[in-house]
């Protein structure tokens, strides 16, 4: 019996003005996955990702989330329930790193002595430093640092299903390697479902189950990267193309490890 | 004498219980009423640009309406309000001070704070409104818990801009009868008593900027999310106010009000005539600086209880007659209508203060001017200086009428000015007073008007309705009348131009009473 998708997009459609940002895309996406939703700009990812948290409204289709028709939820609940990362984190700049973290918590009523040790959990989780970092103000921080704390943010309210809008896009690259890896692990350690943004293909198949491809609002192709190259399609195929070229030029220019 | 060492400075400190603490409580009341409209306002409109821009070009139309005027214009406003509520609900208030000064400053108060308000709302990065939809948060607490904290540097800026404004435009409200520190600056002004304008300039200029400093440590402590920084400021505007209320609750406020007008003559018959209720044993309180308009209106409605008028101005301005009659008439015609409004015209002061036409006395020689007639001849040549109202008068249409007067020129002086102007040869005539003393000491010449073109300016003096039956008050005043001639008022009114301690109101009524109390 094939188990309900913790996320279902079944047909959905949503246009702003004459343009259809979301084009008749349907996708299921399982508990304990991790997908990414890779395209160019104005492909129509961001907006598919906020239609699951009805931070943006489908005009057609249906979308559930556990089972249920996110129509039918209250949108205000449903955000709490659901993790969001904000490219470069979106962190409220006039509260601290630990009130940023225990936002979503406090707004569901738990105890401010349990939000506390909540906090520090996550701040351990992240892997940021309780003392030096949970009375920052956020622009006391690392670009690395702050989307770690948007991380523990999303996580505070012990959501199954994490959204991520191009988390790691505005890293250094080493940063976001690091980064990268370590949400891998926080997603398999803690069981999450996780959907991620991404223009990076070389990150999506690196760090993603499965990899949905965007283009013009319609879903060209999803599947495992290995399914994906076996793909038709000449645009999926360009861009699976340039993570190879880059292993190939790596393999040229760099001496193989070990080699020293 | 020393700047320093002037008694006038100890004079001032007197009122200041008084003054200042008037003045905190309507500019407090007013920009806390501003604060209460227009935060929501700016908080509604933010993402509504059509009524956004209409609100705001409305808060610019009253800003560029000056002070002085908005406040004026509440009066008659509330005025209209007052009788129409009488006449519908039965219930009436009072259109004097308080409220017609703490609404038009709260009005006066709005743009700063919807403007900033406005501009700091609509200044948050939009993915950070996204961002607390998105951790969960409902419409109103992204706006409490995210877009107002944002948006409090610049909201506050603007809270404390008004804040500054409204302190220095309730100097502003003395006319329309709101004590404040406005009283020193408008009686230092008219009995050219320059300690009392310092005093008065530099107490709201010291509150405006304690008000500021005391809003800036609230800003300071929200924005750090400092309790005891906001709590501190908070405390600090709240005692400011308790401060003001201690010393005027001991105070009786069931005196009697004894009005003037803005100018010295006024403020010296206001000072004789609460002397005389003090020793008749009687408490007075006095109401001094008020408009010429709101002073009859205050009577009527038994804001004040007594002052003195002229007879003319209250023949044309409230009677609104053009016709001009010999002295004992007209008195006895006023007497009989202000009698239906159950005002109490108690008698002559003995003196007149009539517009009259003033040059000096070496220039109407030179040219053969003896009479207004013999002035109109050489008009055409010459530049005629009057207070504020003179020219829109009844009094200058009939002047004009009855003798054919064309200046070449025509200008507006604050009163104290225009005879210096005239001695110096600033302008060559001026609507001056008969009884300012000033005429005598510049030696100047109030030209004759044989036609009668100005009605008779009697000093009456005036009661309140509330007061028609009040023996005591009678008695207390009854020695006063006929006894002031003119020769003595301008005695008077010369030393009360002076610029010394001796020179107060205070004093010259002092003399004055020695002069015409002997029996």
């Amino acid at each position: 019996m094939p188990s309900r998708p913790m996320i279902g997009y079944a047909q959905v459609t949503k246009s702003f003005g004459p343009t259809n940002a979301v084009d008749d895309v349907s996708l299921d996406i399982a508990e304990g996955e991790f997908v990414a939703i890779v395209g160019g700009s104005g492909s129509g990812k961001t907006t598919l990702l906020r239609l699951a948290n009805r931070l943006i409204e489908a005009d057609g289709g249906t979308i559930t989330v556990e089972g249920d028709d996110v129509r039918s939820l209250d949108p205000v609940a449903l955000r709490r329930r659901i993790g969001y990362v904000f490219q470069s984190g979106g962190l409220f700049p006039h509260l601290s790193v630990a009130d940023n973290i225990g936002i979503t918590p406090k707004l569901l009523g738990i105890p401010a002595a349990d939000i506390a040790a909540r906090v520090d959990e996550l701040l351990e989780l992240v892997q940021l430093d309780r003392v030096a970092h949970r009375d920052r103000l956020p622009d006391a921080l690392s670009g690395g640092q702050r989307q770690r704390v948007g991380v523990a943010r999303a996580l505070a309210a012990k959501p199954r299903i994490v959204l991520m809008d191009e988390p790691f896009g505005a890293l250094d690259p080493l940063t976001r390697d690091v980064l990268g890896d370590d949400f891998r692990e926080l997603h398999r350690r803690l069981g999450l479902t996780t959907v991620m943004i991404t223009h990076d293909m070389t990150e999506a198949i690196l760090l993603a189950d499965r990899i949905a491809v965007m283009r013009g609002g319609k879903l060209l192709a999803q599947g495992t990267p290995a399914e994906l190259s076996r793909s038709s399609d000449a645009y999926v195929l360009e861009l699976l193309r340039t993570p190879r070229r880059q292993v190939e030029r790596l393999n040229a220019l760099l001496p193989q490890s070990g080699a020293a | 004498m020393s700047l320093f060492t002037d008694p006038r400075w100890g004079e001032a400190l007197a009122h200041l219980p008084d003054y200042l603490g008037n003045h905190v409580r309507v500019s407090l009341a007013a920009l806390a009423l501003g604060l209460i409209l227009s935060l929501p306002l700016a908080i509604i409109t933010r993402n509504r640009p059509a009524p956004r821009a209409i609100l705001l070009a409305l808060a610019s139309i009253v800003q560029t309406v000056p002070g002085l005027a908005l406040l004026a214009l509440f009066y008659p406003l509330l005025l209209l309000a007052a009788s129409l509520t009488l006449a519908w609900f039965g219930v009436s208030f009072s259109a004097f001070g308080f409220l017609p000064a703490m609404l038009a400053l709260a009005l006066y108060s709005m743009l700063p704070v919807l403007r900033n308000g406005i501009t700091g709302l609509n200044g948050i990065d939009p993915a950070l409104i996204e961002a607390a939809k998105g951790v969960g948060m409902t419409a109103r607490q992204s706006l409490v818990m995210v877009e107002l904290p944002l948006a409090l540097p610049v909201m506050m800026a603007g809270i404390r801009t008004a804040a500054v404004w409204v302190i220095g435009t309730a100097t502003l409200s003395t006319p329309i009868g709101q004590t404040s520190l406005g009283n020193y600056i408008f009686a230092g002004l008219q009995t050219q008593n320059w300690v009392f304008v310092l005093f008065g300039c530099f107490a709201s200029a010291l509150l405006a900027l304690a008000v500021d400093q005391l809003l800036a440590l609230v800003e300071n402590g929200l924005r750090r999310r400092s309790r005891v920084r906001s709590v501190f400021g908070v405390a600090g505007i709240l005692a400011l106010v308790a401060a003001t209320l201690v010393p005027t609750m001991g105070r009786s406020s069931s005196g009697y009000a004894v009005g003037a007008k803005t100018f010295a003559e006024q403020y010296v018959l206001s000072a004789l005539l609460r002397d005389r209720l003090q020793a008749a044993g009687l408490s007075t309180t006095a109401r001094s600086g008020l408009g010429s308009s709101v002073i009859f209106e205050a009577l009527k409605a038994g804001d004040i209880d007594l002052y003195v008028d002229y007879s003319g101005t209250l023949w044309a301005n409230q009677l609104h007659r053009t016709d001009i009659k010999p002295r004992a008439e007209l008195l006895a015609e006023l007497q009989a209508t202000l009698a239906k409004d159950n005002i109490t015209l108690l008698g002559e002061l003995g003196f007149e203060n009539a517009y009259a036409l003033v040059m000096p006395k070496k220039r109407a020689e030179a040219l053969g001017i003896r009479t207004i007639a013999d002035l109109a001849a050489h008009a055409s040549t010459l530049s005629i200086a009057g207070d504020y109202e003179f020219f829109s008068r009844p009094e200058w249409a009939a002047l004009q009428k009855a003798y054919g007067l064309t200046f070449r020129a025509q200008r507006q002086m604050q009163p104290d000015f225009m005879y210096a102007a005239v001695a110096s040869g600033e302008v060559d005539v001026i609507a001056g007073y008969t009884s300012d003393g000033l005429i005598a000491k510049y030696d100047l010449v109030a030209l004759d008007d044989p036609r009668h073109a100005i009605p008779p300016y009697d000093a009456i003096l005036l009661l309140a309705p509330k007061r028609a039956g009040d023996e005591r008050l009678q008695a207390a005043l009854k020695p006063l009348l006929g006894k002031i001639d003119i020769a003595t008022m301008r005695e008077a009114n010369l030393r009360a131009a002076g610029n010394d301690a001796n020179s107060s109101p205070d004093a010259v009524a002092k003399w004055l009473w020695g002069k015409v109390g002997k029996p």
